[in-house]
């Protein structure tokens, strides 16, 4: 197969899987926070803190994964 | 696809350098903030009037984050900090603007503020606990952490330039590939979602910025 055409699907398929475990982790963890919020409403203002970094550092694998696929579109070694 | 997000435009050369348009706009973005922190500092008096409220109430409110965090006192991080905070807020929201582009959406810029945080963690790691003292913080609390802190000194580094990069560079091209697929008012709500995102990644890098001074100088957990 052509390389180009083998890029595109990697590119496509690193994003579309690299994106399912971010998405379940960032979801437990506002599911975690709404409940934290809910028992203790004063605790808002750390809870959204630490929740925005903790969101941060879990995006950032999907982040990852979506630079990944831009070097395969754009930047590929492999292809002349 | 004409456009890869990972090159930058040229617009002129100075001698040999290429001069591209995301660092004109970094210029301009230095212009406008000098120019408006001289103007708000210009008469500072002891009964402020309006824009010295406003003023002061961004300076406290960003002391007050940076204190939340730390636990200590937060004036000798303020000016560094506060800095990186307002300058990425502009640089985030300039790619709204009409003939600029957001100098983060470019791997550059996040590099270069990536280099400053990290020299900056030794240099505020140094000077609080001493250069052997800092030097001891790796081997805490056992030994056997050392490759592991020294690793974890440079990756998460990494991922915070690839973060702003990412997110920034991601909300413009989203954008991009919308208005090329549907035409002229549909990216609109993107680019309000963009505005957000902007703000909310300034935020992120800046406090991610705290934790790891803070860590260096030894008010919390080493992040």
């Amino acid at each position: 197969m052509d390389p180009k055409i083998i890029s595109i699907i990697g590119a496509a398929v690193a994003v579309s899987f690299g994106a399912i475990g971010p998405a379940l982790g960032e979801g437990r963890a506002v599911a975690a926070a709404m409940d934290a919020i809910a028992r203790q409403p004063e605790a808002v203002g750390a809870i959204s803190r630490t929740l925005f970094v903790g969101l941060a550092m879990i995006e950032t694998m999907a982040i990852y994964c979506l630079v990944i696929a831009l070097l395969l579109l754009f930047a590929n070694p492999y292809v002349g | 696809m004409d456009s890869s997000p990972l090159v930058s435009t040229v617009l002129f050369h100075i001698g040999p350098v290429p001069i591209t348009r995301p660092v004109v706009t970094t210029w301009g973005i230095m212009l406008v903030l000098t120019a408006a922190s001289w103007l708000v500092t210009r008469r500072l008096t002891l009964h402020a009037d309006r824009r010295q409220a406003v003023l002061e109430g961004v300076v406290t409110g960003i002391m007050r984050q940076i204190e939340d965090v730390i636990r200590k006192d937060p004036r000798p991080l303020l000016p560094l900090l506060g800095t990186l905070f307002i300058f990425l807020v502009t640089a985030n929201l300039s790619g709204v603007l009409p003939g600029t582009e957001a100098p983060t959406a470019k791997i550059e810029t996040p590099a270069a503020l990536a280099l400053i945080v990290f020299l900056s963690v030794h240099f505020f790691g140094i000077r609080a606990q001493g250069l052997l003292g800092y030097l001891a913080s790796f081997a805490k609390p056992k030994l056997i952490m050392l490759p592991l802190n020294l690793v974890s000194e440079i990756t998460r580094i990494f991922s915070l330039m690839v973060r702003l990069f990412g997110n920034v560079m991601s909300g413009e091209f989203m954008i991009a590939l919308v208005l090329a697929l549907a035409g002229l008012f549909v990216p609109i709500p993107l680019m309000a979602l963009e505005i957000l995102l902007g703000i909310v990644q300034a935020y992120i890098f800046t406090i991610l910025a705290t934790v790891f001074i803070g860590a260096a100088i030894g008010g919390v957990e080493r992040g």
